[in-house]
């Protein structure tokens, strides 16, 4: 840009300031039009194939599987083959014949809800000591969380499995509910430390000349003003132990009755007796509570996570 | 530890308010490490400790059937790390996992600058479309890579269906069973690792999210006044973004880089699920996967761990020093 202005010929600098910005008149212009109509391109093509692949889902799964091998090109379903069967198959239970995924629907809710208030109980008592207490070893605490992140999870998983083996806690959602909750800590840890950073520290200094003890602050100020993130913080953490795949797998694998409901689609995917379009009926409801929970706080959600992006 | 200092102190300062204010500080200090001690117990039991553990049997004899009566003092061996070292499914494995981080990094950089510039003015429906944008970051892995494998099918899938019928393809392409494939351009054939490559295509749409919401937080915060003065100078759309746009996003972008690669790296998921590590894409930890479940020798697993994880930290080390010779502050 600094270069452009330098070369500029004499006559042009000299001239009022209205020329001057056309000094490459027609690069300029054929530059802006490209992209203003690129940018529509660009925002076209990106949402086709952000929202295509879910469409497919929605699609395939509300047809019988006959209806989609004999026209795999048909991108909607005739009302007359329109059905709902595809659900009834896969929520209803084996011993009905179906594919048990109300089951799985169960199991899944009951390790993401846990999850959710255990990370939540461990994490906001935690992040607050580190945004506001000086105890020692406060400044290493994060550099020790990132550091594990650098190993596969999998290489946590192999003494986690045999040690969960011996105290009888594998193949039990009690167990995945204990590695989600050591998961996502580290991730409520340090969305929450954020916002309990920016309550102003004044506040909370009144509360203290105001005869308060400091677990006294924490709860009737900081979490009160924090309340709105601490619910994001929830949702995430919820979200990650729903859509979790390898510790539910290494855990649970053998116990039909306990999948989750990333574990029953992924296991019985790989098998051919199962036609697709209830396997599709079944990655329906597997992705529309998360996509029900984001719509709705999508802005609670992504403001929580990039809260120190803004900075630089 | 804390105490003595404190104890040290407190005779020095004889003034009241002084004294107060020591066990004030003292008091959020032990507080503080009240509250932490709940994270700090199920961190070290659930992830320091296994990691630990994990490292120590990398240097013992160890097979899944035994490590149910194991205890930690089986003698030390480096038998394990000669045995993956030595193995040429160990390097292999190493150059797919490399050529996977970079290609997914790359690709997920610039579809996410590309899709935050898109959408960076304001237009009817914006908020829909970043929402829509984020969608296949936050759907559950099992259900999109599942998709991607039914829309890739050679024989229903709507992608060959599409490519025979209105791209003219003679024949269905196995996407994700293919491990190299031939590409006939100009009478030339040139291989293309066509798993690979599909792979790495699943992780630049699943992640490109990721990137597109840190630029856009970042480009929202940006002041528009340099690129105004730069349009009244005479600078083009393109030397605008790329003279004065893209150095305010660097950072972020090397932070992007940084967090991505360390995920990449270590992602296990998403290849497992779209192909099982087959035609080409046995990548790092998949291969220890198959080393703990097929093989079932936990040693050899933890080996090739621990060597994956120093292989990232050396990569790490010199992306650093890269970003902070240009001058970038993570």
């Amino acid at each position: 840009m600094s270069a452009e202005t330098v070369m500029t010929p004499p006559s042009q600098v000299a001239a009022p300031p209205e020329p001057r910005r056309m000094a490459h008149p027609t690069r300029h212009r054929v530059q802006s039009r490209v992209f203003r109509i690129g940018r529509w391109v660009v925002i076209i093509g990106f949402l086709i194939a952000t929202l295509v692949p879910f469409y497919y889902m929605l699609l395939l799964s509300v047809k019988p599987i006959g209806s989609l091998l004999q026209n795999p090109a048909s991108l909607w379903v005739r009302p007359s083959e329109f059905t709902l069967q595809t659900y009834v198959d896969v929520l209803s239970s084996t011993a009905s014949g179906g594919q048990g995924f109300g089951r799985f629907l169960a199991n899944s809710g009951v390790v993401a809800l846990a999850s959710v208030a255990l990370a939540l109980l461990i994490g906001i008592p935690g992040a607050y000591a580190i945004a506001r207490l000086p105890f020692i070893g406060r400044r290493y605490v994060s550099g020790i969380f990132l550091a594990a992140y650098l190993f596969p999870a999998i290489l946590m998983a192999i003494p986690l499995f045999v040690g969960f083996t011996r105290l009888g806690l594998r193949g039990n959602l009690v167990g995945l509910i204990v590695v989600y909750t050591a998961q996502t800590v580290p991730v409520a840890i340090y969305m929450l430390r954020n916002y309990f950073e920016t309550v102003p520290e004044a506040i909370e200094e009144a509360g203290l000349v105001d005869g308060l003890t400091r677990m006294g602050v924490l709860r009737q100020i900081s979490i009160k003003l924090a309340l709105p993130s601490i619910m994001s913080t929830g949702l995430f953490v919820f979200m990650i132990a729903w859509n979790e795949f390898l510790f539910a797998l290494l855990f649970l694998v053998d116990r039909r009755e306990r999948w989750t409901v990333s574990l029953g689609l992924s296991q019985l995917s790989g098998s051919v007796e199962v036609p697709t379009t209830v396997l599709m009926a079944g990655s329906v409801v597997l992705t529309l509570p998360i996509i029900i929970i984001f719509f709705a706080t999508e802005r609670l959600l992504t403001g929580g996570l990039t809260a120190g992006a803004e900075k630089g | 530890m804390s105490t003595t200092v404190t104890e040290k102190k407190q005779p020095s300062t004889k003034t009241d308010t002084t004294k107060k204010r020591v066990t004030l500080t003292q008091r959020d200090a032990r507080l503080g490490l009240w509250l932490m001690s709940p994270t700090l117990l199920v961190v070290l039991a659930i992830v320091i400790f296994p990691l630990l553990w994990s490292i120590l049997l990398s240097f013992q004899r160890m097979r899944l059937i035994q490590i149910g009566r194991a205890d930690f003092f089986e003698p030390l061996t480096v038998a394990n790390y000669e045995r993956v070292l030595g193995s040429s499914a160990f390097w292999s494995s190493l150059v797919i996992t490399f050529i996977y981080t970079f290609g997914s990094v790359v690709l997920v950089i610039f579809l996410g600058v590309l899709a935050a510039m898109a959408v960076r003015q304001p237009f009817r429906g914006r908020n829909f479309v970043r929402a829509a944008y984020l969608l296949p970051y936050v759907a559950p892995v099992v259900a999109v890579t599942f998709i991607w494998r039914t829309m890739l099918n050679p024989q229903f899938g709507i992608v060959n269906v599409i490519g025979q019928n209105v791209f003219g393809w003679e024949e269905p392409i196995p996407f994700l069973s293919q491990a190299v494939g031939t590409w006939n351009v100009l009478g030339l054939e040139i291989p293309v690792p066509t798993a690979l490559l599909t792979v790495i295509a699943f992780e630049g749409w699943r992640y490109f999210p990721f990137a597109f919401l840190f630029l856009m937080a970042r480009l929202a915060a940006m002041s528009d006044e340099p690129e105004e003065a730069a349009l009244v100078d005479g600078a083009t759309p393109w030397q605008s973004f790329r003279f004065i746009v893209l150095p305010q996003l660097m950072p972020i972008i090397g932070l992007l880089a940084v967090l991505r690669t360390i995920w990449t790296f270590n992602e296990f998921d998403d290849i497992f699920l779209l192909t099982g590590g087959a035609a080409g894409t046995n990548v790092a930890s998949v291969q220890i996967y198959n080393f703990l479940t097929v093989q079932r020798n936990v040693g050899a697993a933890a080996a090739q761990s621990v060597i994956m994880a120093l292989v990232l930290v050396a990569m790490l080390a010199v992306y650093l020093t890269i970003l902070r010779r240009r001058g970038e502050r993570i």
